[in-house]
């Protein structure tokens, strides 16, 4: 069965280290969050200029002055810090964040992702998305395998306006969990129940099956 | 000491006027100068260019001036809040220049500090870096991207004092640091005003030489923009 979001998030979470420092986007990455092993340690960066992001409020305890990337009202937890939105992407392109987990509309095989614009329909901005696909040297990509129309998202080369380029690494879909490689995607693990052939159907890019492929451990 | 206090909005914003580029500090609703804001629409000055990480929603923030057409470019990072900037991007009415939000806050803060230029990663490879120089340092590919130029920079900061010190809450915090002194004038919108002396200087987050008018503000509403709550 092809995984929800909540699923997807769980998956990722698996790749949160004791002791990183964790950059979550908007949509999808945000739910990681949720799901990160609570014995180990671990901050968020809210690139607006928060550092140890904790959940979101109690009703009638939100904080016009505390919010996240997606305008949300947080909390914080102990050992947080505030700081400056040129302090923030200095975190960032200073490659002082960990890992960065991020959603995307189309992902090539060679790295290039396009996350920001569909031409003429959403140009609603890139937002920090620019600056931490450029920066960051550990990327997670977590998006949909397949659009609504059933075309594949996992392609050749990106059709729409590009982020950045050459820079995923590790992208987790509803289908599978797939390695940028300099030959191709290389799938290292399924979604239960879904087959390999299934996730050929679904893919436009060269991607490369060694051997059997594992399903992926999800709870 | 010197005194850097105005008594009203109106007397802070004066010399604002048509055509100028204007820096303000928030993100999304959080930590905008609402009141010069509210005195901007007031003046109804026209033709403006707002560098802005966005746009506010509809009815609030910059939106109102964009409602009251008084914007004719926009320089931002994400405006996907905005139904009315969307529609008048889109038809043409309105000019925008979407940057990376990373690169907004540095080409502010290398106005505020006397950098014309610099190199950053954000952007190769896009739309972002077409026409402008790129340079590979360290086996990575750049773009070189410049410091703005503007004519006025309005900060809102939560305290400060009569010498212009200012001190910030929270994520009200974000772009207003520095766009503090990145603009000829600065004109900062403060919560409390207080006399010099009474601020801690080790609690100061942008000393008073950044700034040349002090003000504070009569009303705060502090929209909240997505109200997200969990459950006990």
């Amino acid at each position: 069965m092809a995984l929800d979001k909540n699923q997807i998030a769980k998956r990722i979470a698996q790749e949160v280290k004791d002791g990183y420092y964790v950059n979550l986007g908007i949509g999808i990455p945000t739910l990681v969050a949720n799901y990160v092993r609570n014995d180990i340690s671990v901050e968020f960066q809210s690139e607006n200029g928060v550092l140890g992001m904790g959940p979101f409020p109690f009703e009638g305890e939100e904080d016009a002055d505390l919010i996240n990337a997606g305008k949300q009202t947080i909390t914080t937890l102990p050992g947080a810090s505030f700081f400056d939105s040129a302090m923030s992407f200095g975190m960032i392109r200073g490659q002082h964040v960990d890992l960065t987990i991020l959603g995307a509309m189309e992902v090539a095989e060679n790295g290039d992702i396009a996350n920001w614009k569909i031409p003429g329909k959403m140009v609603k901005g890139m937002g920090g998305a620019m600056d931490l696909v450029a920066s960051a040297d550990n990327i997670i990509v977590a998006m949909m395998h397949v659009n609504k129309a059933g075309e594949s998202k996992i392609l050749k080369k990106c059709t729409l306006p590009l982020t950045g380029v050459g820079c995923v690494k590790k992208v987790v879909t509803e289908l599978a969990v797939m390695e940028v490689t300099p030959k191709g995607f290389q799938l290292l693990e399924r979604a239960p129940g879904v087959s390999v052939e299934h996730i050929i159907a679904a893919t436009e890019a060269t991607l490369i099956i060694d051997g059997d492929i594992p399903e992926m451990k999800i709870d | 000491m010197i005194n850097k206090k105005v008594s009203s909005v109106q007397e802070a914003l004066q010399g604002i006027e048509d055509n100028m580029t204007l820096m303000l500090g928030g993100f999304g609703l959080c930590g905008i100068p609402e009141n010069a804001i509210a005195e901007l629409v007031q003046k109804q000055t026209k033709n403006l260019t707002c560098i802005s990480n966005n746009a506010g929603v509809d009815d609030f923030g910059l939106g109102l001036l964009l409602q009251q057409k008084q914007i004719k470019k926009m320089i931002s990072s994400y405006v996907g809040e905005n139904a009315e900037f969307e529609r008048q991007m889109l038809s043409g009415e309105l000019e925008v220049e979407l940057i990376p939000q990373g690169t907004l806050a540095e080409r502010c803060r290398a106005a505020q500090t006397g950098i014309p230029a610099f190199f950053t990663p954000a952007g190769f490879g896009t739309e972002v870096a077409i026409g402008k120089e790129t340079r590979e340092f360290n086996g990575k590919m750049h773009v070189l991207e410049h410091a703005f130029q503007a004519d006025f920079a309005i900060v809102k900061a939560w305290k400060g004092d009569t010498a212009g010190n200012l001190i910030f809450k929270g994520s009200a915090r974000n772009f207003n640091p520095c766009m503090a002194g990145a603009a000829k004038i600065t004109i900062a919108e403060v919560e409390e005003l207080v006399e010099a002396g009474t601020l801690d200087p080790n609690q100061i987050h942008i000393p008073g030489i950044f700034v040349q008018r002090i003000f504070q503000g009569v009303k705060f509403e502090k929209r909240i923009e997505q109200r997200t709550t969990r459950k006990k």
